[in-house]
Protein backbone atom coordinates (compact mmCIF):
# COMPACT_ATOMS: atom_id res chain seq x y z
CA UNK A 1 0.00 0.00 0.00
CA UNK A 2 2.65 2.04 0.62
CA UNK A 3 4.05 2.31 -3.20
CA UNK A 4 0.62 3.78 -4.49
CA UNK A 5 0.47 6.73 -2.04
CA UNK A 6 3.99 7.66 -2.78
CA UNK A 7 3.78 7.93 -6.43
CA UNK A 8 0.54 9.52 -5.99
CA UNK A 9 2.01 12.02 -3.49
CA UNK A 10 4.79 12.94 -5.82
CA UNK A 11 2.55 13.77 -8.77
CA UNK A 12 -0.05 16.36 -6.66
CA UNK A 13 2.13 17.28 -4.30
CA UNK A 14 4.28 19.91 -6.33
CA UNK A 15 0.86 20.74 -7.92
CA UNK A 16 -0.56 21.62 -3.99
CA UNK A 17 3.11 23.81 -4.26
CA UNK A 18 2.79 25.30 -7.27
CA UNK A 19 -0.49 26.16 -8.20
CA UNK A 20 -1.89 26.70 -4.59
CA UNK A 21 -1.44 30.87 -5.53
CA UNK A 22 -3.53 30.08 -9.03
CA UNK A 23 -6.17 28.43 -7.22
CA UNK A 24 -6.71 30.23 -4.59
CA UNK A 25 -8.31 32.94 -7.56
CA UNK A 26 -10.79 30.28 -8.00
CA UNK A 27 -11.62 29.97 -4.65
CA UNK A 28 -12.24 34.13 -4.88
CA UNK A 29 -14.41 33.84 -7.19
CA UNK A 30 -16.66 31.01 -5.42
CA UNK A 31 -16.60 33.61 -2.59
CA UNK A 32 -18.01 36.27 -4.96
CA UNK A 33 -20.62 34.04 -6.19
CA UNK A 34 -21.55 33.53 -2.18
CA UNK A 35 -21.89 37.08 -0.93
CA UNK A 36 -25.02 36.94 -2.31
CA UNK A 37 -26.37 33.82 -1.51
CA UNK A 38 -24.78 33.02 1.67
CA UNK A 39 -28.60 32.16 3.08
CA UNK A 40 -27.50 28.40 0.47
CA UNK A 41 -23.87 27.87 2.84
CA UNK A 42 -26.32 28.73 6.26
CA UNK A 43 -28.72 25.33 5.43
CA UNK A 44 -25.82 23.03 5.39
CA UNK A 45 -24.95 24.30 8.80
CA UNK A 46 -29.04 23.47 10.41
CA UNK A 47 -28.98 19.98 8.85
CA UNK A 48 -26.47 18.48 11.49
CA UNK A 49 -28.00 20.48 14.47
CA UNK A 50 -31.89 19.08 13.86
CA UNK A 51 -30.59 15.47 13.56
CA UNK A 52 -28.49 15.94 16.56
CA UNK A 53 -31.62 17.60 18.44
CA UNK A 54 -34.04 15.08 17.08
CA UNK A 55 -32.11 11.47 17.13
CA UNK A 56 -29.19 12.07 19.55
CA UNK A 57 -31.22 13.65 22.15
CA UNK A 58 -34.66 13.02 21.48
CA UNK A 59 -33.42 8.99 21.03
CA UNK A 60 -30.62 9.24 22.95
CA UNK A 61 -33.36 9.58 26.47
CA UNK A 62 -34.90 6.12 25.41
CA UNK A 63 -31.32 4.47 24.48
CA UNK A 64 -29.33 5.81 27.33
CA UNK A 65 -25.56 4.84 27.53
CA UNK A 66 -23.96 2.44 24.08
CA UNK A 67 -20.50 1.40 24.13
CA UNK A 68 -17.72 4.35 23.03
CA UNK A 69 -14.16 3.87 21.40
CA UNK A 70 -12.09 2.16 23.71
CA UNK A 71 -15.47 0.37 24.84
CA UNK A 72 -16.40 2.52 28.03
CA UNK A 73 -19.90 4.12 28.02
CA UNK A 74 -20.91 7.35 26.80
CA UNK A 75 -24.06 8.91 26.50
CA UNK A 76 -26.01 8.56 23.03
CA UNK A 77 -25.80 12.10 22.41
CA UNK A 78 -21.96 12.14 22.95
CA UNK A 79 -22.12 8.82 20.34
CA UNK A 80 -24.14 10.19 17.92
CA UNK A 81 -22.48 14.09 17.90
CA UNK A 82 -19.43 13.42 16.08
CA UNK A 83 -20.51 11.23 13.65
CA UNK A 84 -23.51 13.94 12.59
CA UNK A 85 -19.66 16.23 12.03
CA UNK A 86 -18.29 13.58 10.12
CA UNK A 87 -21.47 12.94 7.99
CA UNK A 88 -21.71 16.76 7.93
CA UNK A 89 -18.53 17.05 6.31
CA UNK A 90 -18.75 14.49 3.62
CA UNK A 91 -22.22 16.24 2.64
CA UNK A 92 -20.81 19.35 2.57
CA UNK A 93 -17.89 18.26 0.41
CA UNK A 94 -20.11 16.05 -1.90
CA UNK A 95 -22.39 18.78 -2.71
CA UNK A 96 -19.92 21.05 -3.65
CA UNK A 97 -18.16 18.66 -5.65
CA UNK A 98 -21.07 16.90 -7.88
CA UNK A 99 -24.08 19.41 -8.63
CA UNK A 100 -22.15 22.76 -8.24
CA UNK A 101 -19.03 21.06 -9.93
CA UNK A 102 -21.27 19.82 -12.93
CA UNK A 103 -22.90 23.49 -13.45
CA UNK A 104 -19.63 24.86 -13.72
CA UNK A 105 -18.29 21.91 -15.75
CA UNK A 106 -20.64 21.08 -18.16
CA UNK A 107 -23.30 23.70 -18.84
CA UNK A 108 -21.75 26.69 -17.56
CA UNK A 109 -18.61 26.18 -19.46
CA UNK A 110 -16.58 28.03 -16.01
CA UNK A 111 -13.48 26.00 -16.69
CA UNK A 112 -13.37 26.41 -20.37
CA UNK A 113 -13.15 30.29 -19.92
CA UNK A 114 -10.47 30.00 -17.04
CA UNK A 115 -8.22 27.56 -18.76
CA UNK A 116 -8.46 30.24 -21.42
CA UNK A 117 -5.72 32.15 -19.25
CA UNK A 118 -3.00 31.45 -17.36
CA UNK A 119 -4.83 29.07 -15.06
CA UNK A 120 -3.61 25.14 -15.60
CA UNK A 121 -6.26 22.36 -15.01
CA UNK A 122 -4.63 21.22 -11.78
CA UNK A 123 -5.52 24.69 -10.31
CA UNK A 124 -9.35 24.21 -11.44
CA UNK A 125 -8.78 20.78 -9.63
CA UNK A 126 -7.26 21.94 -6.67
CA UNK A 127 -9.08 25.36 -6.59
CA UNK A 128 -12.71 23.83 -6.77
CA UNK A 129 -11.71 21.00 -4.12
CA UNK A 130 -10.21 23.81 -1.73
CA UNK A 131 -13.29 25.66 -1.91
CA UNK A 132 -15.31 22.51 -1.45
CA UNK A 133 -12.81 22.29 1.82
CA UNK A 134 -13.46 25.81 3.50
CA UNK A 135 -17.36 25.35 3.32
CA UNK A 136 -17.06 22.05 4.85
CA UNK A 137 -14.96 23.98 7.52
CA UNK A 138 -17.08 26.21 8.22
CA UNK A 139 -19.43 23.65 9.13
CA UNK A 140 -17.85 21.80 11.40
CA UNK A 141 -16.52 24.96 13.58
CA UNK A 142 -19.93 26.20 13.70
CA UNK A 143 -21.01 22.35 14.87
CA UNK A 144 -18.46 21.88 17.05
CA UNK A 145 -19.20 25.31 18.89
CA UNK A 146 -22.78 24.05 18.96
CA UNK A 147 -22.33 21.11 20.84
CA UNK A 148 -20.50 22.66 23.26
CA UNK A 149 -23.14 23.61 25.85
CA UNK A 150 -24.53 20.31 25.54
CA UNK A 151 -21.64 19.79 27.46
CA UNK A 152 -19.97 16.97 24.82
CA UNK A 153 -16.74 18.72 24.45
CA UNK A 154 -14.57 17.63 27.40
CA UNK A 155 -11.49 17.49 25.86
CA UNK A 156 -8.88 19.67 23.86
CA UNK A 157 -8.73 16.74 21.70
CA UNK A 158 -11.70 17.41 20.18
CA UNK A 159 -10.14 20.54 18.40
CA UNK A 160 -8.79 18.07 16.19
CA UNK A 161 -11.97 17.17 14.81
CA UNK A 162 -12.12 20.26 12.80
CA UNK A 163 -8.80 19.15 10.57
CA UNK A 164 -10.49 15.63 10.51
CA UNK A 165 -13.49 17.27 9.51
CA UNK A 166 -11.55 18.53 6.81
CA UNK A 167 -9.99 15.45 5.72
CA UNK A 168 -13.10 13.86 5.46
CA UNK A 169 -14.13 16.89 3.08
CA UNK A 170 -10.80 16.08 1.15
CA UNK A 171 -11.70 12.58 0.57
CA UNK A 172 -14.95 12.65 -0.40
CA UNK A 173 -14.87 15.71 -2.24
CA UNK A 174 -11.92 14.95 -4.51
CA UNK A 175 -13.76 11.54 -5.16
CA UNK A 176 -17.07 13.11 -5.87
CA UNK A 177 -15.21 15.64 -8.10
CA UNK A 178 -13.72 12.82 -10.16
CA UNK A 179 -17.19 10.78 -10.07
CA UNK A 180 -18.66 14.04 -11.78
CA UNK A 181 -16.29 14.29 -14.53
CA UNK A 182 -18.16 11.09 -15.87
CA UNK A 183 -21.93 12.54 -15.04
CA UNK A 184 -23.34 12.95 -18.13
CA UNK A 185 -26.58 14.41 -17.25
CA UNK A 186 -28.29 15.91 -13.79
CA UNK A 187 -30.15 11.79 -13.30
CA UNK A 188 -26.67 10.58 -13.05
CA UNK A 189 -26.42 12.18 -9.81
CA UNK A 190 -29.17 9.83 -8.28
CA UNK A 191 -26.63 7.27 -7.86
CA UNK A 192 -24.26 9.04 -6.11
CA UNK A 193 -27.10 9.65 -3.76
CA UNK A 194 -27.99 6.11 -3.15
CA UNK A 195 -24.78 5.63 -2.35
CA UNK A 196 -24.45 8.55 0.22
CA UNK A 197 -27.49 7.43 2.59
CA UNK A 198 -26.50 3.65 3.37
CA UNK A 199 -23.16 5.55 3.99
CA UNK A 200 -25.32 8.25 6.64
CA UNK A 201 -27.20 5.50 8.43
CA UNK A 202 -24.84 2.39 8.48
CA UNK A 203 -21.29 3.86 8.94
CA UNK A 204 -21.44 3.43 12.78
CA UNK A 205 -23.37 6.76 12.42
CA UNK A 206 -26.28 5.94 14.82
CA UNK A 207 -25.51 2.63 16.36
CA UNK A 208 -22.52 0.76 17.43
CA UNK A 209 -20.89 -1.10 14.88
CA UNK A 210 -20.89 -3.99 17.53
CA UNK A 211 -24.58 -4.59 16.72
CA UNK A 212 -24.10 -5.24 13.26
CA UNK A 213 -23.34 -9.40 12.25
CA UNK A 214 -19.76 -10.08 11.63
CA UNK A 215 -19.71 -9.89 7.68
CA UNK A 216 -21.67 -6.82 7.46
CA UNK A 217 -19.54 -5.25 10.15
CA UNK A 218 -16.34 -6.03 8.07
CA UNK A 219 -18.04 -4.70 5.05
CA UNK A 220 -19.14 -0.82 6.77
CA UNK A 221 -15.07 -1.04 7.93
CA UNK A 222 -13.99 -0.71 4.57
CA UNK A 223 -16.24 1.87 3.26
CA UNK A 224 -15.36 5.63 3.90
CA UNK A 225 -17.23 7.24 6.17
CA UNK A 226 -16.97 4.42 8.82
CA UNK A 227 -13.31 5.44 9.21
CA UNK A 228 -14.20 9.35 9.15
CA UNK A 229 -16.89 8.53 12.03
CA UNK A 230 -14.58 6.94 14.18
CA UNK A 231 -11.96 9.44 14.25
CA UNK A 232 -13.76 12.27 15.03
CA UNK A 233 -15.79 9.93 17.16
CA UNK A 234 -12.34 9.21 19.40
CA UNK A 235 -11.01 12.38 18.90
CA UNK A 236 -14.24 14.25 20.46
CA UNK A 237 -14.35 11.63 23.06
CA UNK A 238 -10.60 12.05 23.60
CA UNK A 239 -9.57 8.15 23.03
CA UNK A 240 -6.22 7.75 20.89
CA UNK A 241 -5.05 4.80 19.78
CA UNK A 242 -3.00 3.54 16.63
CA UNK A 243 -5.90 2.79 14.65
CA UNK A 244 -6.72 6.51 13.86
CA UNK A 245 -3.72 6.44 11.34
CA UNK A 246 -4.86 3.66 9.41
CA UNK A 247 -8.26 6.37 9.30
CA UNK A 248 -5.78 9.08 8.21
CA UNK A 249 -3.94 7.16 5.85
CA UNK A 250 -7.32 5.48 4.22
CA UNK A 251 -9.25 8.97 3.83
CA UNK A 252 -5.73 11.06 2.72
CA UNK A 253 -5.08 8.05 0.22
CA UNK A 254 -8.89 8.36 -1.43
CA UNK A 255 -8.35 12.18 -1.20
CA UNK A 256 -5.12 12.11 -3.45
CA UNK A 257 -6.30 9.29 -5.83
CA UNK A 258 -9.82 11.35 -6.40
CA UNK A 259 -7.28 14.66 -7.28
CA UNK A 260 -5.20 12.76 -10.00
CA UNK A 261 -8.64 11.32 -11.68
CA UNK A 262 -9.58 14.87 -11.48
CA UNK A 263 -6.97 16.64 -12.62
CA UNK A 264 -6.44 13.83 -15.41
CA UNK A 265 -10.59 13.65 -16.54
CA UNK A 266 -10.44 17.35 -16.61
CA UNK A 267 -7.58 17.57 -18.99
CA UNK A 268 -9.40 15.19 -20.98
CA UNK A 269 -12.07 16.98 -21.25
CA UNK A 270 -11.63 20.44 -21.97
CA UNK A 271 -8.07 20.54 -23.58
CA UNK A 272 -8.69 18.32 -26.60
CA UNK B 1 13.73 25.51 -25.32
CA UNK B 2 16.10 24.36 -28.55
CA UNK B 3 15.65 25.87 -31.71
CA UNK B 4 13.27 29.04 -32.24
CA UNK B 5 11.32 28.76 -28.98
CA UNK B 6 13.75 30.89 -27.09
CA UNK B 7 13.83 33.67 -29.54
CA UNK B 8 13.04 37.09 -28.36
CA UNK B 9 9.43 38.06 -28.61
CA UNK B 10 8.30 40.84 -31.18
CA UNK B 11 12.05 40.73 -32.69
CA UNK B 12 11.97 42.76 -35.60
CA UNK B 13 10.01 40.71 -38.40
CA UNK B 14 9.16 37.90 -36.31
CA UNK B 15 5.77 36.49 -36.78
CA UNK B 16 2.92 36.43 -33.89
CA UNK B 17 1.82 33.13 -35.41
CA UNK B 18 3.79 30.94 -37.19
CA UNK B 19 2.65 27.50 -38.18
CA UNK B 20 3.81 24.86 -40.50
CA UNK B 21 2.40 21.73 -41.29
CA UNK B 22 -0.09 21.93 -38.54
CA UNK B 23 -2.98 19.18 -37.99
CA UNK B 24 -5.19 18.51 -35.56
CA UNK B 25 -6.87 14.74 -35.32
CA UNK B 26 -9.84 13.48 -33.19
CA UNK B 27 -9.15 9.59 -33.20
CA UNK B 28 -8.83 8.93 -37.01
CA UNK B 29 -10.95 12.03 -38.25
CA UNK B 30 -8.51 14.91 -39.46
CA UNK B 31 -10.01 18.14 -38.49
CA UNK B 32 -6.99 20.07 -39.60
CA UNK B 33 -4.61 19.21 -41.97
CA UNK B 34 -0.98 20.77 -42.08
CA UNK B 35 -1.92 23.78 -42.64
CA UNK B 36 0.71 26.51 -43.23
CA UNK B 37 0.43 30.01 -42.14
CA UNK B 38 1.73 33.13 -40.47
CA UNK B 39 0.15 36.68 -38.68
CA UNK B 40 2.58 39.37 -38.32
CA UNK B 41 2.30 41.75 -35.56
CA UNK B 42 -0.53 44.38 -36.19
CA UNK B 43 -1.82 42.42 -39.00
CA UNK B 44 -5.85 41.92 -38.43
CA UNK B 45 -5.80 37.82 -40.27
CA UNK B 46 -9.04 35.95 -40.74
CA UNK B 47 -10.02 32.27 -40.99
CA UNK B 48 -12.93 32.11 -43.39
CA UNK B 49 -14.49 29.13 -43.89
CA UNK B 50 -18.05 27.09 -43.52
CA UNK B 51 -19.05 25.27 -40.41
CA UNK B 52 -16.82 22.14 -40.13
CA UNK B 53 -14.15 23.61 -41.65
CA UNK B 54 -11.68 23.45 -38.79
CA UNK B 55 -11.29 27.23 -37.79
CA UNK B 56 -12.35 26.08 -34.13
CA UNK B 57 -9.82 24.15 -33.95
CA UNK B 58 -7.37 25.85 -35.75
CA UNK B 59 -8.20 28.63 -32.43
CA UNK B 60 -7.78 26.70 -29.92
CA UNK B 61 -4.31 24.84 -31.16
CA UNK B 62 -3.47 28.58 -31.16
CA UNK B 63 -4.78 29.68 -27.76
CA UNK B 64 -3.04 26.71 -26.21
CA UNK B 65 -6.02 25.31 -24.94
CA UNK B 66 -5.79 22.32 -27.60
CA UNK B 67 -2.75 19.93 -28.04
CA UNK B 68 -1.29 19.69 -31.21
CA UNK B 69 -1.77 16.51 -33.15
CA UNK B 70 1.79 16.81 -35.48
CA UNK B 71 3.56 19.75 -37.34
CA UNK B 72 5.14 22.95 -35.62
CA UNK B 73 3.32 26.05 -33.98
CA UNK B 74 4.95 28.75 -32.52
CA UNK B 75 2.60 31.59 -30.93
CA UNK B 76 4.37 34.84 -29.58
CA UNK B 77 7.44 32.88 -30.38
CA UNK B 78 6.72 30.14 -27.72
CA UNK B 79 5.55 26.69 -28.39
CA UNK B 80 1.94 25.91 -26.71
CA UNK B 81 3.08 22.45 -25.74
CA UNK B 82 5.52 23.89 -23.23
CA UNK B 83 4.70 27.48 -22.55
CA UNK B 84 0.98 27.10 -22.77
CA UNK B 85 0.05 29.96 -19.73
CA UNK B 86 3.22 32.24 -20.95
CA UNK B 87 1.06 31.87 -24.01
CA UNK B 88 -2.17 32.55 -22.41
CA UNK B 89 -1.01 35.75 -20.50
CA UNK B 90 -0.71 37.78 -23.38
CA UNK B 91 -4.18 36.74 -25.49
CA UNK B 92 -7.44 37.60 -25.46
CA UNK B 93 -9.68 35.11 -26.13
CA UNK B 94 -13.34 35.49 -27.84
CA UNK B 95 -14.38 31.67 -27.78
CA UNK B 96 -17.35 30.80 -30.14
CA UNK B 97 -19.82 30.56 -27.52
CA UNK B 98 -20.08 32.53 -24.65
CA UNK B 99 -18.81 31.50 -21.40
CA UNK B 100 -19.81 34.15 -19.31
CA UNK B 101 -20.16 33.36 -15.91
CA UNK B 102 -23.68 33.52 -15.09
CA UNK B 103 -23.14 33.12 -11.03
CA UNK B 104 -21.13 36.80 -11.53
CA UNK B 105 -22.53 40.67 -12.91
CA UNK B 106 -21.20 41.89 -15.18
CA UNK B 107 -18.74 43.97 -13.74
CA UNK B 108 -17.63 41.02 -11.59
CA UNK B 109 -17.14 39.13 -14.81
CA UNK B 110 -14.22 41.05 -15.86
CA UNK B 111 -12.58 41.48 -12.50
CA UNK B 112 -12.51 37.60 -11.57
CA UNK B 113 -11.43 37.22 -15.18
CA UNK B 114 -8.83 39.58 -14.41
CA UNK B 115 -7.83 37.74 -11.05
CA UNK B 116 -7.00 34.59 -13.44
CA UNK B 117 -4.09 36.59 -14.95
CA UNK B 118 -2.80 37.24 -11.56
CA UNK B 119 -3.31 40.94 -11.72
CA UNK B 120 -3.67 43.09 -8.58
CA UNK B 121 -7.26 43.14 -7.68
CA UNK B 122 -7.24 47.46 -7.85
CA UNK B 123 -5.94 47.14 -11.34
CA UNK B 124 -8.57 44.57 -12.74
CA UNK B 125 -11.34 46.99 -11.34
CA UNK B 126 -9.74 49.91 -12.96
CA UNK B 127 -9.93 48.54 -16.21
CA UNK B 128 -13.40 46.84 -15.65
CA UNK B 129 -14.86 49.87 -15.76
CA UNK B 130 -12.62 51.22 -18.49
CA UNK B 131 -13.83 48.40 -20.81
CA UNK B 132 -17.35 48.49 -19.54
CA UNK B 133 -16.82 52.04 -20.91
CA UNK B 134 -15.44 50.92 -24.10
CA UNK B 135 -18.02 48.27 -25.13
CA UNK B 136 -20.77 50.31 -23.86
CA UNK B 137 -22.12 47.97 -20.89
CA UNK B 138 -21.15 50.85 -18.43
CA UNK B 139 -25.07 51.01 -17.03
CA UNK B 140 -25.35 47.49 -16.75
CA UNK B 141 -22.13 46.79 -14.73
CA UNK B 142 -24.09 45.74 -11.34
CA UNK B 143 -26.59 43.42 -13.56
CA UNK B 144 -26.46 39.88 -13.81
CA UNK B 145 -25.57 38.20 -17.09
CA UNK B 146 -27.93 36.08 -18.27
CA UNK B 147 -30.50 38.90 -19.36
CA UNK B 148 -28.18 40.44 -21.68
CA UNK B 149 -28.62 40.59 -25.25
CA UNK B 150 -26.90 38.55 -27.54
CA UNK B 151 -24.90 41.49 -28.42
CA UNK B 152 -24.15 42.69 -25.44
CA UNK B 153 -22.67 39.00 -24.12
CA UNK B 154 -20.47 39.27 -27.19
CA UNK B 155 -19.21 43.24 -26.08
CA UNK B 156 -18.84 41.85 -22.78
CA UNK B 157 -16.82 38.64 -23.72
CA UNK B 158 -14.39 40.98 -26.29
CA UNK B 159 -14.29 43.52 -22.54
CA UNK B 160 -13.24 40.39 -20.92
CA UNK B 161 -10.65 39.38 -23.10
CA UNK B 162 -9.11 42.57 -23.11
CA UNK B 163 -8.44 42.50 -19.52
CA UNK B 164 -4.87 41.67 -19.38
CA UNK B 165 -4.21 44.23 -22.69
CA UNK B 166 -3.33 41.28 -24.96
CA UNK B 167 -0.53 41.49 -27.32
CA UNK B 168 -3.19 39.39 -29.67
CA UNK B 169 -6.61 38.47 -29.70
CA UNK B 170 -8.33 35.36 -31.00
CA UNK B 171 -11.98 35.80 -32.20
CA UNK B 172 -14.02 33.37 -32.70
CA UNK B 173 -17.10 33.94 -35.00
CA UNK B 174 -17.51 37.59 -33.03
CA UNK B 175 -20.61 38.05 -34.53
CA UNK B 176 -22.48 35.18 -35.52
CA UNK B 177 -26.11 35.25 -34.53
CA UNK B 178 -26.03 38.84 -33.87
CA UNK B 179 -28.55 41.07 -35.61
CA UNK B 180 -27.10 44.04 -38.02
CA UNK B 181 -26.97 47.04 -35.55
CA UNK B 182 -25.29 44.79 -33.37
CA UNK B 183 -22.95 44.10 -35.50
CA UNK B 184 -21.95 46.72 -36.63
CA UNK B 185 -21.74 48.19 -33.30
CA UNK B 186 -19.08 44.99 -32.40
CA UNK B 187 -16.95 45.60 -35.77
CA UNK B 188 -16.95 48.90 -34.94
CA UNK B 189 -15.57 48.59 -31.50
CA UNK B 190 -13.00 46.05 -33.19
CA UNK B 191 -11.95 48.60 -36.39
CA UNK B 192 -11.43 50.94 -32.94
CA UNK B 193 -8.92 47.89 -31.39
CA UNK B 194 -7.14 47.24 -35.01
CA UNK B 195 -6.34 51.12 -35.12
CA UNK B 196 -4.89 50.76 -31.65
CA UNK B 197 -2.39 48.07 -33.35
CA UNK B 198 -3.77 45.10 -31.74
CA UNK B 199 -3.11 41.91 -33.78
CA UNK B 200 -6.34 40.33 -33.97
CA UNK B 201 -7.26 36.79 -35.53
CA UNK B 202 -10.88 36.09 -36.35
CA UNK B 203 -12.60 33.12 -37.90
CA UNK B 204 -15.70 33.89 -39.88
CA UNK B 205 -18.20 32.63 -42.46
CA UNK B 206 -19.52 36.02 -43.11
CA UNK B 207 -17.70 37.06 -46.11
CA UNK B 208 -18.46 40.63 -45.13
CA UNK B 209 -17.19 40.46 -41.95
CA UNK B 210 -14.32 39.18 -43.78
CA UNK B 211 -14.18 41.91 -45.59
CA UNK B 212 -14.42 44.80 -43.47
CA UNK B 213 -12.10 43.45 -40.89
CA UNK B 214 -9.16 41.46 -42.23
CA UNK B 215 -6.06 42.58 -43.68
CA UNK B 216 -5.47 39.07 -45.05
CA UNK B 217 -7.03 35.97 -44.77
CA UNK B 218 -6.90 32.03 -45.73
CA UNK B 219 -10.47 30.41 -46.88
CA UNK B 220 -10.46 26.93 -45.34
CA UNK B 221 -12.53 24.44 -46.54
CA UNK B 222 -12.48 20.33 -45.30
CA UNK B 223 -9.33 20.65 -42.54
CA UNK B 224 -7.46 22.43 -45.27
CA UNK B 225 -6.37 26.03 -46.90
CA UNK B 226 -7.39 26.53 -49.88
CA UNK B 227 -6.49 30.36 -50.82
CA UNK B 228 -4.77 32.72 -48.84
CA UNK B 229 -4.39 36.47 -49.78
CA UNK B 230 -6.31 39.70 -48.97
CA UNK B 231 -9.63 40.06 -50.09
CA UNK B 232 -8.77 41.98 -53.09
CA UNK B 233 -6.39 40.29 -54.28
CA UNK B 234 -8.50 37.02 -53.81
CA UNK B 235 -11.42 38.19 -55.53
CA UNK B 236 -8.82 39.58 -58.27
CA UNK B 237 -7.24 35.99 -58.54
CA UNK B 238 -9.99 33.67 -58.33
CA UNK B 239 -12.87 35.80 -59.39
CA UNK B 240 -14.36 38.44 -62.22
CA UNK B 241 -14.56 42.00 -61.40
CA UNK B 242 -18.81 41.91 -61.84
CA UNK B 243 -20.85 39.10 -61.47
CA UNK B 244 -24.22 39.35 -63.46
CA UNK B 245 -27.13 37.10 -61.03
CA UNK B 246 -30.20 35.85 -63.00
CA UNK B 247 -33.24 34.36 -61.76
CA UNK B 248 -35.77 32.40 -63.73
CA UNK B 249 -39.55 31.59 -62.99
CA UNK B 250 -39.79 28.28 -61.33
CA UNK B 251 -38.92 25.54 -63.53
CA UNK B 252 -37.23 27.02 -66.08
CA UNK B 253 -33.68 27.13 -65.25
CA UNK B 254 -33.73 23.56 -65.64
CA UNK B 255 -34.63 24.09 -69.99
CA UNK B 256 -31.56 26.31 -70.13
CA UNK B 257 -28.82 23.99 -70.60
CA UNK B 258 -26.80 25.43 -73.10
CA UNK B 259 -28.36 28.29 -74.04
CA UNK B 260 -25.91 30.66 -71.48
CA UNK B 261 -22.71 29.10 -73.30
CA UNK B 262 -20.16 31.96 -74.21
CA UNK B 263 -22.02 34.66 -72.48
CA UNK B 264 -19.31 34.98 -69.50
CA UNK B 265 -16.18 33.78 -68.45
CA UNK B 266 -17.43 30.91 -66.09
CA UNK B 267 -20.81 30.18 -65.26
CA UNK B 268 -22.26 28.95 -61.85
CA UNK B 269 -25.44 27.31 -61.20
CA UNK B 270 -27.07 26.98 -57.81
CA UNK B 271 -30.49 26.18 -56.94
CA UNK B 272 -31.89 29.30 -56.78
CA UNK B 273 -29.85 31.58 -59.69
CA UNK B 274 -27.27 31.39 -62.08
CA UNK B 275 -24.45 33.39 -62.04
CA UNK B 276 -22.51 34.47 -64.51
CA UNK B 277 -18.96 36.02 -64.17
CA UNK B 278 -17.33 38.64 -66.66
CA UNK B 279 -15.46 42.17 -66.13
CA UNK B 280 -18.41 43.73 -67.51
CA UNK B 281 -21.95 42.75 -66.27
CA UNK B 282 -24.09 45.27 -67.59
CA UNK B 283 -22.74 43.79 -71.46
CA UNK B 284 -23.42 40.32 -69.76
CA UNK B 285 -27.34 41.16 -69.59
CA UNK B 286 -27.68 42.91 -72.07
CA UNK B 287 -26.36 39.60 -74.31
CA UNK B 288 -28.66 37.80 -72.31
CA UNK B 289 -31.70 39.60 -73.02
CA UNK B 290 -31.18 39.29 -76.80
CA UNK B 291 -30.92 36.10 -76.96
CA UNK B 292 -34.57 35.96 -76.14
CA UNK B 293 -34.04 34.90 -72.22
CA UNK B 294 -35.94 36.49 -70.20
CA UNK B 295 -35.17 36.05 -66.05
CA UNK B 296 -37.68 37.29 -63.38
CA UNK B 297 -34.90 39.46 -61.73
CA UNK B 298 -31.25 40.62 -63.51
CA UNK B 299 -28.43 42.05 -60.77
CA UNK B 300 -25.30 43.43 -61.39
CA UNK B 301 -23.16 43.48 -58.69
CA UNK B 302 -18.98 43.01 -57.89
CA UNK B 303 -17.32 40.15 -57.08
CA UNK B 304 -16.78 39.22 -53.27
CA UNK B 305 -15.42 36.71 -51.17
CA UNK B 306 -18.47 34.15 -51.33
CA UNK B 307 -17.66 34.50 -54.97
CA UNK B 308 -14.57 33.18 -54.43
CA UNK B 309 -15.38 30.52 -51.74
CA UNK B 310 -17.83 29.22 -54.38
CA UNK B 311 -14.99 28.97 -57.19
CA UNK B 312 -12.43 27.17 -55.14
CA UNK B 313 -15.04 24.52 -53.21
CA UNK B 314 -17.98 24.46 -55.85
CA UNK B 315 -20.14 25.51 -52.54
CA UNK B 316 -21.83 28.36 -51.28
CA UNK B 317 -20.57 29.39 -47.63
CA UNK B 318 -23.86 29.64 -45.55
CA UNK B 319 -26.32 26.60 -46.76
N1 LIG C 1 -13.52 17.55 -29.66
C1 LIG C 1 -13.81 17.06 -30.88
N2 LIG C 1 -13.91 15.74 -31.08
C2 LIG C 1 -14.20 15.23 -32.30
N3 LIG C 1 -14.41 15.97 -33.40
C3 LIG C 1 -14.33 17.29 -33.28
C4 LIG C 1 -14.03 17.92 -32.02
N4 LIG C 1 -14.01 19.26 -32.21
C5 LIG C 1 -14.29 19.46 -33.52
N5 LIG C 1 -14.48 18.29 -34.17
C6 LIG C 1 -14.78 18.13 -35.60
O1 LIG C 1 -13.79 18.79 -36.34
C7 LIG C 1 -14.36 19.44 -37.47
C8 LIG C 1 -13.98 20.89 -37.45
O2 LIG C 1 -14.67 21.52 -36.41
P1 LIG C 1 -14.47 23.04 -36.06
O3 LIG C 1 -13.03 23.31 -35.88
O4 LIG C 1 -15.36 23.35 -34.92
O5 LIG C 1 -14.99 23.73 -37.38
P2 LIG C 1 -15.46 25.24 -37.63
O6 LIG C 1 -15.08 26.04 -36.44
O7 LIG C 1 -14.75 25.66 -38.86
O8 LIG C 1 -16.93 25.18 -37.81
C9 LIG C 1 -15.86 19.21 -37.40
O9 LIG C 1 -16.18 18.15 -38.27
C10 LIG C 1 -16.09 18.82 -35.97
O10 LIG C 1 -17.17 17.93 -35.86
MG1 LIG D 1 -16.28 27.12 -35.24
Amino acid sequence: MSGLPAAVLGRVAPQLAFGSRRAGRLIERNIYVYRRSWIIIFSGFFEPIFYLLGIGIGLGRLVGDVAGPGGAPISYTLFVAPALLASAAMNGAILEATFNFFFKLRWQKTFDAILSTPMAVADVAIGELGWALIRGGLYAIAFTIVIVPFGLVTTPLALLAIPAALLIGFAFGALAMAATTFMRTWQDFDLIQMIILPLFLFSGTFFPLETYPEPLRILVQLTPLYHGVDLIRSLIVGVLSPVLLVHVAYLTVMGLIGLVVVSRRLDKLLRT
Amino acid sequence: MSDDTAVALDGAGLPLIHARGLTKRFGAFIAVDAVDFDVQKGESFGFLGPNGAGKTTAMRMIGGVSPVSEGTLRVLGLDPATHGPQIRARLGVVPQQDSLDTELTVRENLVIYGRYFGLPRDECKRRADELLEFVQLSERANDQVDPLSGGMKRRLTIARSLINEPDLMLLDEPTTGLDPQARHLLWDRLYRLKQKGTTLVLTTHYMDEAEQLCDRLVVMDKAKIVAEGSPRALIAQHSTKEVTELRFPVGIQETLDGKLDGLAERIEWLPDRVLLYANDGEAVSVAVHERGLRPETTMVRRSTLEDVFLRLTGRTLIE
